[in-house]
């Protein structure tokens, strides 16, 4: 038998030949658990996502950006399931993971809990969240646990729908009357800098960045792909005609990168930890779902056994 | 009343029921029991809403004013909806939209199989289309009743509740006006007769092996056919309607 070093040798080894890990592979315990920690983590920012979003589902301004927006959340949704089971492939129960984000022990993105107030944030979401988490997503289908990389190669297809779509929203508002063109401004101003700090801390105080990168969990660090987003990004603004919320954005020609302006990484770690705008309103939501709908998750189990005891007795 | 406005009418009913359910639906998004099942429902809402947007064109094209879905839908106060009260009433615990659901799905999807042969080719042919989707929603909400029905003690008390709730606001279904004698003389709409029957015996058949008992109350509320709504019917448009009429200018 293969000593514990060996077998990490042997893991790490295979990391490097970029050859997929597979849930019965072998794994050092920290990879699994970071792999836990990270995909319930994105997983539940799935469905705590569909909140903010959800709030204008029946105040939408048009029956197709209805539809547009509902096909949208239920997107959301799927990406939920398909990261929970991508999860259990891990040996985790589903069940147990959202007890985990209903008590405050996992973590989502901080960006929902951040409130839409207009029309205009269903654009800006769909353009900069859905945005900066395909800049994140495209790297993650590389990544080196299996079930992780197809599940999002799945995710990734749908998001770049979502980014065009909340780009046409924006585009619509910032070509249209001053109120609406007022509205867009305001809502690239309140999630510009959110949406920044979803690639999470820079380099030097992101404490699981560096085993990532060895485990190719992650592929790029947090700050390139931050640097790349933005770099994407404020051509798209300039069409818009609208303004980033950054006196200091401006092209480096020597580093080939807009520079840009420091990040108020105090109100990333309030949000983190629970001071956002809707921290406690979006857990209760999901608590509330939950709770109210033990009932009829308990009734479909009766209602299978009873079924299931029938057929054996017949 | 002639062929023409009471076939507008017509369209307005359908396509009304389907937009204001399909709205109902959508506020549950993000907050049903479990993931799956709220992906089931955004689906059935997004398949109402589909349908509705098809109904309103059409209504549009048959009124020859230049009204689009989005007049029909954004543009009419509470009188000038078709559709039927039970799509407007609020949606409850899970159990009472999984009722409501199963009570009209099963009145619409006898209502579609005969439109699919309407005289109307455009009627004929948004009811074809629609009727794969509507059979969906009805094995779907079929399966949920009896499987809450006659799940626990719990789940059972539930399910008769909304039952017993919403018995009242069925009748409203099979009560022919002018409308819908017009269209059926013409071959155009459906005999509601003929589906008040069919109703009746899939409902029990369903009901039963739900364990649940139909309630004793033959009388029935009415009136949303004609524009005369319920309460929650102005809260409905109030926020539906928010954006196009706080800035009527504006392109969405
Ligand atoms: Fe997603
Ligand atoms: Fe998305």
């Amino acid at each position: 038998m293969l000593s514990n070093e060996e077998l990490e040798k042997e893991f790490q080894a295979k990391i490097d030949a970029e050859i997929k890990i597979e849930p019965k592979d072998w794994m050092p315990e920290a990879y699994r658990k970071t792999l836990i920690r990270q995909i319930s983590q994105h997983a539940h920012s799935e469905v705590v996502g569909m909140l903010p979003e959800g709030n204008w589902i029946t105040r939408a301004p048009s029956l197709r950006s209805k539809v547009i927006l509902l096909a949208k959340v239920q997107d959301e949704a799927g990406h939920g399931l398909y990261l929970y089971s991508a999860a259990e492939t891990l040996g985790v129960d589903r069940e147990d993971l959202i007890e985990e984000l209903h008590t405050g022990k996992a973590k989502y993105s901080s960006i929902f809990n951040y409130p839409t107030l207009t029309w205009a944030d269903i654009g800006a979401i769909g353009w900069l969240v859905d945005g900066a988490a395909i800049a994140n997503q495209v790297m993650l289908c590389r990544t080196s646990y299996g079930p992780y990389a197809r599940a999002m190669v799945r995710i990734c297809k749908e998001e770049s729908f979502h980014q065009r779509q909340g780009y046409e929203i924006m585009l619509k508002m910032a070509k249209g009357t001053p109120e609406q063109k007022q509205m867009a401004q305001d809502a690239l101003n309140r999630w510009w800098w959110p949406s920044l700090m979803m690639f999470g801390p820079p380099d030097d105080k992101s404490i699981h960045s560096a085993q990532s990168l060895k485990w190719k969990i992650k592929r790029q660090t947090n700050d390139e792909l931050r640097q790349e987003f933005i770099d994407k990004t404020v051509k798209q603004a300039e069409y818009l005609g609208l303004t980033i919320p950054d006196p200091h954005l401006k092209w480096n020609e020597e580093r080939q990168h807009y520079d840009f302006g420091p990040i108020n990484w105090e109100e990333f770690y309030q949000v983190i930890n629970g001071n956002g705008p809707c921290n406690r309103q979006r857990l209760k939501a999901r608590i509330k779902a939950h709770e109210e709908g033990a009932w009829v998750r308990e009734a479909a189990i009766a209602y299978a056994e009873k079924k299931q005891a029938k057929k054996t007795a017949a | 009343m002639n062929i023409q406005e009471a076939l507008l009418e017509y369209c307005l009913r359908l396509g009304d029921n389907s937009l204001i359910i399909g709205h109902r639906m959508s506020e549950w998004c993000g907050h049903g029991p479990i993931l799956e099942q709220d992906i089931a429902l955004i689906n059935i809402a997004l398949d109402h809403i589909g349908q509705a947007r098809n109904w309103l064109t059409l209504a549009g094209e048959l009124e020859g004013m230049g009204r689009t879905e989005d007049d029909f839908a954004y543009k009419r106060d509470a009188h000038q909806f078709r559709n039927l009260l039970i799509t407007e009433l609020p949606n409850g615990n899970w159990g009472d939209t999984i009722m409501r659901c199963f009570l009209f799905d099963t009145f619409n999807f006898y209502l579609h199989q005969i439109l699919q042969h309407s005289k109307h080719d455009g009627i004929a042919a948004i009811a074809e289309k629609s009727l794969k989707e509507i059979n969906y929603h009805l094995k779907y909400s079929s399966e949920w009743v009896i499987r809450l029905g006659d799940g626990t003690d719990v789940s059972h008390k539930k399910m008769q509740n909304a039952l017993d709730d919403l018995w009242m606001f069925t009748g409203e279904m099979f009560e022919a006006d002018e409308v819908d004698n017009l269209m059926l003389e013409e071959s155009i709409g459906a005999d509601l007769q003929q589906i008040k029957e069919a109703w009746n015996d899939y409902v029990r058949e369903v009901l039963e092996e739900a364990t649940l008992k139909i309630p004793e109350n033959n009388w029935f509320q009415k009136g949303g056919k004609q524009g005369r709504h319920t309460e929650y019917m102005g809260y409905i448009l109030a926020e539906m309607q928010f954006l196009p009429r706080a800035y009527p200018d504006a392109v969405w």
